[in-house]
């Protein structure tokens, strides 16, 4: 399955998740800031990926858990060195470059792309394959 | 005291399907505020579309807590889609379909069906015939204990009360919470 074909059948999951547009649904867009997703949304399109890609994803696995409560990784409004290296290594999906350059807590969830979306999805089927 | 807006299960396929019936009554003091007469029109009692998510809920939300014993708190989280094609009266019977589409650790998701009995066209010689379907609704649940933002709450699982087990008493099913 190509990105383009991935990104396809994620944008159709997220028009009918999220009540969004065709067209909003672009790599650089965030779920919870640009496309309006709240947090029971994600348990919503975890089960979408699931149908669509016929794979399996346990709790914490596309978004890890907890992060912003925890004060090993938040501190001070900002996620800790350790909550940047938690995040790395159990999202590898993410592009971490931003919230590396700007740790401030609030761009945590600016790392949540559609564009993660799809390297989520291309890492679970490469790892099916 | 709990609002219940399904009378009884009718059928409990575990893991897989409930059925359940909502009789309309004009005796449900609501039935007369919505609508009230007005000058102009009047009085026009129709069952709330709410009230009808709500008796899904209440169907699915049994089923889904069936599967795990009871023993997780399961509250709804969305309605993913709710359609309804006819508004349901005094003297009909609801008849809720909920199906699982999906069910984890964390939550399930539910499809279901909505079919109308209605006195004037689904009943000959008062035996009744084949109901209406006029509506469908989708629904998320979440295992509260589960969720994401790590929040507590009582052990106790206040979901599933006491009018919940009288439903399921009274329906035929056995559950041992």
């Amino acid at each position: 399955m190509t990105r383009d074909e991935i990104l396809d059948t994620i944008r159709e999951i997220l028009v009918d998740a999220l009540a969004v547009d065709d067209d909003e649904v672009v790599p650089t867009a965030t779920l919870i800031g640009d496309l309006g997703a709240e947090s029971i949304d994600i348990l919503d399109i975890t089960f979408k990926l699931e149908q669509e890609f016929g794979f399996k994803i346990a709790q914490g696995e596309l978004f890890p858990e907890g992060i912003t409560q925890d004060p090993d990784y938040v501190q001070d409004g900002k996620v800790t060195p350790k909550g940047l290296e938690m995040l790395k290594e159990r999202g590898p999906h993410f592009d971490m470059a931003a919230l590396e350059a700007d740790p401030s807590v609030e761009n945590v969830r600016k790392i949540f792309t559609v564009e993660a979306l799809i390297n989520f999805c291309q890492q679970k089927l490469q790892a099916a394959a | 005291m709990r609002w219940m807006w399904i009378d009884r299960v009718i059928e409990l396929v575990p893991n897989e399907r409930l059925v359940a019936i909502k009789n309309i009554s004009m005796a449900e003091d609501h039935l007369h505020d919505h609508f009230a007469a007005t000058p102009t029109r009047n009085q026009l009692p129709i069952m709330p579309m709410s009230l009808v998510v709500e008796g899904m809920a209440q169907s699915a939300g049994i089923l889904v807590g069936h599967a795990s014993g009871f023993n997780e708190k399961v509250v709804l989280a969305k309605v993913t889609k709710a359609t309804l094609t006819k508004d349901p009266t005094p003297g009909c019977t609801l008849r809720y379909t909920a199906t699982i589409e999906r069910l984890t650790e964390n939550g399930a998701s539910t499809k279901g069906t909505i079919d109308l009995y209605d006195p004037h066209t689904c009943y000959r010689d008062q035996s009744p015939t084949k109901p209406e379907r006029i509506g469908e609704i989708d629904l998320i649940f979440s295992h509260l204990d589960r969720n994401s933002a790590g929040t507590q709450y009582p052990e106790e699982n206040f979901v599933f009360s006491d009018s919940f087990r009288t439903i399921l008493r009274t329906s035929g099913i056995e559950s041992s919470f």
